[in-house]
């Protein structure tokens, strides 16, 4: 069973959670050229080995994580928050929840 | 290659089956071929043999860096159906199914195609009436397509589970020519049949680069060495990126993922068609195969994957549509499981195309029906190859569609290859 390590919420099995797609992919200004867009939108790297891929924790917490992963073996070598500087917010109220 | 007869059988009763000759050379690869084809599944094996065939292009090698038929051609649930409504892929599919029903015979070698129907079961007005469409579309442009009744689903299937509260059942959508064939007997006919016209089958044997001189091909770079050709044609399913990027080509509008599929112990006979459950964000489909054993699958396991096994709430989803459909499943045990690579497209259409390299050829991109489609698949990469040009069917089986904005999106999910099917 694939199982991801949330920031969030812990170690959980994989089915609580939605797999975006290659994280890597950046979309371009709105007024960017149709080719820039045509590439973002269309076209992948499809690596086979490590890749920063996006999850979202559907059944849990609900946020987007950024998890690098082997595509080959499976293995999850690292999950980080897709959104830090919410992460900083959503923990600083938790704690402060604990402090009251 | 000695023909497959009434006689050869007969023969070979006679003489304690010892007249059978080996079906396939296993040659070692000559210097340079006029054409050659990476990857020995269905898609390239049927190319090899069409471009022998209807082409009289016959220095042909085609290289398989593991096994032939050890790819998705021996690890599909073997549908096969032409129920395709969009343009383009209405023609290509049908045509498919018109060489599905004279195969066997073509390569003399016994493909077991059954034309067992299709049964699309139906659970509401929205979607009897979404199918038919997509039905009528299929009868109008020369195929064959019925949409059944409560009544006459009931005398054909009796035993599917018509008391279901949440999912009623109503009716089903039914092309009857459609059905399945044995998988691994297509990969060897194809096999046997191009050898026959002296196609080079090269097996443990894994491209690993181009070699590239002037803007073309001159040859692949190889586990066996290099091997020069005139013409390059990529057939490689789930490792289409890979070969791409290996001749600098940059990124494909595919993804891989991985896609499991079932068996179940043998039983009796218990069902004649082929039948396919897909409502509320299940999908499913069952057969019977000739051993007796329960074959189905469902969806992707929905991320990315090169690994060729998946993982177990697949296994579960797909084992409960099988038991709501057919509750009397229930005690069958499952025999085995396994997966195979797809190569998921933006629009879940395929490419057979031209590539910015002048001599070099990709066909890519079935997501989960590249089984049905092998026969055409190989009948118009051979046609593209020999001729330079793409025959009017395959027009927008091409890189570019998207760009053009004639994305061929039959079930009209969007850009995320994952929702193709
Ligand atoms: C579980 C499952 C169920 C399916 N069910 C159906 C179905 O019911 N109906 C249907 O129509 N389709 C179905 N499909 C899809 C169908 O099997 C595939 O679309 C089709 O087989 C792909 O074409 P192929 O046979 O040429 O691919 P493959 O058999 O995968 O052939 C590609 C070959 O290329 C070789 N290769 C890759 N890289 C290299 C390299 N570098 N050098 C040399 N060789 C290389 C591989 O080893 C492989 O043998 C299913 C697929 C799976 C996995
Ligand atoms: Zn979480």
């Amino acid at each position: 069973m694939l199982r991801i390590n949330c920031p969030f919420c812990g170690l959980r099995d994989y089915s609580e959670f939605t797999y975006g797609g290659d994280a890597s992919v950046v979309y371009p200004d709105l007024d960017a050229g149709e080719d820039e867009w045509h590439d973002a939108v269309f076209l992948r790297e499809n690596i086979r080995g490590l890749q920063r891929e996006t999850w979202h924790h559907v059944q849990g917490c609900r946020m987007w994580l950024i998890v690098e992963r082997d595509t080959l073996t499976h293995e999850i070598v690292g999950v980080e928050a897709a959104h830090p500087e919410w992460a900083k917010v959503i923990q600083s109220q938790a704690s402060e929840k604990k402090d009251q | 290659m000695s023909k497959f007869s009434l006689w050869s059988i007969i023969q070979n009763g006679l003489s304690r089956q010892r007249g059978w000759q080996r079906q396939w050379r296993d040659p070692n690869p000559r210097e340079k071929y006029d054409v050659v084809i990476v990857g020995a599944g269905l898609h390239g094996l049927a190319t090899a043999y069409y471009l022998a065939t209807n082409h009289y292009v016959r220095n042909v090698a085609v290289l398989e860096k593991g096994w032939l038929g050890g790819g998705n051609a021996g690890r599909n649930t073997t549908i096969i159906r032409s129920n395709y409504m969009m343009p383009g892929n209405r023609q290509f599919y049908e045509h498919s199914l018109k060489l599905w029903e004279g195969l066997s015979h073509e390569l003399n070698y016994n493909v077991m195609f059954s034309q067992r129907h299709h049964v699309t079961l139906l659970h509401s007005p929205a979607a009897r009436d979404s199918a038919a469409r997509r039905y009528n579309t299929m009868k109008l442009t020369d195929s064959d397509a019925e949409l059944w009744e409560l009544p006459t689903l009931k005398k054909e299937i009796p035993h599917l589970n018509y008391d279901n509260a949440r999912f009623p059942i109503i009716g089903a959508a039914v092309q009857r020519r459609a059905g399945n064939a044995r998988h691994d007997a297509v990969a060897w006919g194809y096999a046997r049949a191009a050898d026959t016209y002296g196609v080079d089958i090269i097996q443990n044997c894994e491209v690993t680069g181009v070699v590239r001189e002037n803007g073309k091909l001159t040859g692949l770079k190889t586990t066996r060495g290099k091997i020069g050709a005139g013409k390059v044609g990529f057939a490689v399913a789930g490792n289409s990126s890979r070969l791409w990027q290996m001749a600098e080509l940059g990124n494909l509008p595919i993804e891989t993922h991985l896609l499991q599929a079932f068996v179940s112990e043998p039983i009796k006979p218990l069902l004649d068609h082929v039948v396919v459950f897909g409502v509320g964000g299940a999908h499913f489909y069952i057969s019977q195969s000739d051993k007796g054993g329960m074959v189905f699958g469902g969806d992707l396991d929905w991320y990315k994957s090169y690994a060729q096994r998946g993982n177990l709430p697949t296994v579960q989803d797909v084992c409960e549509c099988a038991t709501s459909i057919l509750p009397c499943l229930g005690r069958v045990r499952l025999l085995r499981h396994w997966s195979g690579l797809m190569d998921m497209s933006m629009d879940g259409s395929p490419f057979i195309c031209k590539t910015p390299i002048e001599n070099l050829y990709l066909n890519a991109g079935w997501n989960y029906g590249g089984f049905k489609a092998s026969p055409a698949s190989g009948w118009y990469f051979a046609d593209l190859i020999a001729n330079d040009r793409p025959h009017e069917t395959i027009d927008h089986f091409t890189l570019n569609r998207f760009r053009k904005g004639v994305i061929i999106d039959e079930r009209g999910a969007g850009p995320d290859p994952k929702l193709h099917g």
